[in-house]
């Protein structure tokens, strides 16, 4: 079996430890506010120089991914979102891409039944992912409170709907408990299943692992470990606003762990597979509407070829194809 | 590509959205919250525990207590130094901190934590 998943656990494992030991020795201001600054930086300058370079690159030819019928003769049912011809009909494919991952949701597994091949509809995998990205998503969104004040109403909504079970006190967070469980779902996958297990390599496994130590880290404070919420907060908003410092006792160990892990994930982000956060914009796949036949694309970096064409051909021979009996277009 | 256009207009977006906290806070230096202690909690002096441990787990006592009153019908708690608390949310802690706007409440705004007890349980009317 492929193995490669040891090497990301046991780097992450590492860099939990990096970063308790530094809080220990009293690097706090180092993981608490340094790094996340850095990671900031990296973040968005590796951002926008990846997306610019990816502007950069020709797509001389429309090479949209064609999930339907084409636009064709009238009496032929075509399927303007999944074959779009009309940008309407590709913004609405691209929503669907990225609000419900509507490519994963046609995945099928093809098997051998006794003797017939046979492809069967599978949603495992778009239902770990959905449950994963929208768990992400609220936790991010919700994590806004510790940065912003006064904190706006659409959090503390946010947090309202996300707490509406009223197990515990601290009062549990639904998308806490399934943004763990989804990304431990997605590692399975990845680890349990012979054939995926086949194409996954350490770069595949590092941010899940990385993902699964913030989840647990933060779990652990929230609701075990206890950290004092309102020093946390005066750190992260002293980060927030430009005042950082680091507060007096009362932020354990495990919070550098837990804000160095993110410091990590968000500064990985332009160099890894986490790019398809912006990707997914820019796939070319998707985001063209599939025209070819109706529209003349032409390729910028072609060469200026001289060009005979028929009708100059017909002027230069029509007396001579008309001695032959040859038909001509122009009398 | 000939979408340069629509691509950094995209990237000015993203740009906007993903430092929403650095303009919204407007690089404002902001307070921590500090509570304000009633006489009559500054004559008891204590907490019913040690502050450190109730700033991190005073959420954790209250489900205790509550959880301790309501299934078993205790309604004593002997906190780590051997003292009695009657265990109860309107007549133990805010009958010492019956400012609750003026204690609870800076805490929580500032974490942004908004707990639903209060559409039960009571608490005095601040008065000056
Ligand atoms: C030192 C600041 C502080 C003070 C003072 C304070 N709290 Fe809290 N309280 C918090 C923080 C921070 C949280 C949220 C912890 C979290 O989000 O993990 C919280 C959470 C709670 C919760 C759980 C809410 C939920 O829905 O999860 C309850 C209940 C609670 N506090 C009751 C009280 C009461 C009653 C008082 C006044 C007697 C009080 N607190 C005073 C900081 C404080
Ligand atoms: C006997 C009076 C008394 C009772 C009852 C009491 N408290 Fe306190 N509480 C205090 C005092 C006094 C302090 C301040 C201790 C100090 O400054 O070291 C305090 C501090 C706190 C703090 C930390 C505030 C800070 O500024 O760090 C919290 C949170 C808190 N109490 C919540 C509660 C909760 C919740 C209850 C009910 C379970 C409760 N208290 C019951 C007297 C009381
Ligand atoms: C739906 C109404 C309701 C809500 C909401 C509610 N409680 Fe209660 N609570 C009760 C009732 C009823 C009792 C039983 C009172 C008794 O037997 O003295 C009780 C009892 C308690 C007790 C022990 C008795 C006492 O006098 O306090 C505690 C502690 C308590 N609740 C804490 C909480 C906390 C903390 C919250 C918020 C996280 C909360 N409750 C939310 C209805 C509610």
């Amino acid at each position: 079996m492929n193995v490669s998943y040891l090497y990301s656990l046991l780097a992450v494992i590492v860099l939990g430890l990096i970063a308790y030991a530094g809080a220990v020795v009293g690097l706090e201001a180092l993981f608490g506010i340094v790094i996340p600054y850095l990671a900031v930086l990296v973040f968005f300058v590796g951002f926008v120089n990846k997306v610019l370079d990816w502007a950069k690159a020709p797509v001389p030819f429309r090479i949209t991914t064609t999930c339907g019928q084409q636009k064709t003769l009238d009496w032929i049912k075509p399927s303007p979102i999944d074959n779009p011809t009309t940008t309407v009909g590709v913004i609405i494919r691209m929503l669907l891409e990225i609000l419900l991952f509507r490519s994963l949701f046609r995945n099928t597994r093809v098997e051998f039944k006794g003797e017939k091949i046979s492809y069967k509809w599978v949603l495992w995998l778009w239902l770990f992912a959905i449950m994963f990205h929208y768990s992400f998503f609220v936790v991010v969104i919700r994590h806004l409170r510790f940065f912003v004040e006064p904190v706006p109403f659409f959090i503390s909504a946010l947090e309202t709907v996300d707490g509406m079970l009223q197990i515990g006190l601290p009062g549990l967070f639904i998308s806490g408990a399934t943004l763990l469980g989804g990304a431990t779902l997605l590692l399975l996958r990845r680890i349990l299943l012979p054939k995926i297990n086949y194409i996954s390599r350490a770069a595949d496994y590092f941010p899940l692992f990385l993902i699964i130590g913030i989840a647990l880290t933060g779990i652990l404070m929230r609701y075990f470990i206890k950290v004092d919420v309102v020093k946390v907060k005066e750190l992260t908003m002293g980060l927030a606003s430009f005042h950082p410092g680091i507060p007096e006792d009362g932020v354990s160990a495990l919070f550098y762990v837990h804000l160095f892990f993110v410091s990590l994930l968000v500064a990985y982000i332009p160099f890894s597979k986490l790019m398809h956060m912006g990707g997914i914009f820019l796939s070319p796949t998707r985001n063209l509407a599939n025209n070819n036949r109706m529209k003349r694309h032409i390729n910028p970096w072609n060469p200026k070829v001289k060009i005979h064409t028929y009708e100059e051909y017909e002027e230069d021979f029509r007396e001579k194809m008309k001695e032959a009996d040859i038909p001509v277009e122009k009398e | 590509m000939k979408d340069k256009g629509k691509i950094i207009v995209g990237l000015v977006i993203f740009v906007a959205v993903f430092t929403f906290p650095f303009w919204y806070n407007h690089g404002a230096a902001t307070q921590a919250p500090e509570p304000e202690l009633t006489e009559k909690a500054k004559k008891a002096d204590k907490c019913v525990e040690e502050t450190a441990y109730m700033r991190k787990e005073h959420m954790q006592i209250l489900d205790e207590w509550r959880d301790t009153v309501v299934r078993d019908g205790k309604r004593l708690y002997v906190n780590a130094s051997g003292k009695e608390y009657m265990a109860s949310l309107s007549n133990t802690c805010i009958d010492c901190h019956s400012n609750k706007e003026k204690f609870c409440d800076k805490c929580h705004d500032y974490a942004s934590v908004d707990p639903y007890c209060w559409d039960c349980h009571t608490y005095p009317e601040e008065k000056e």
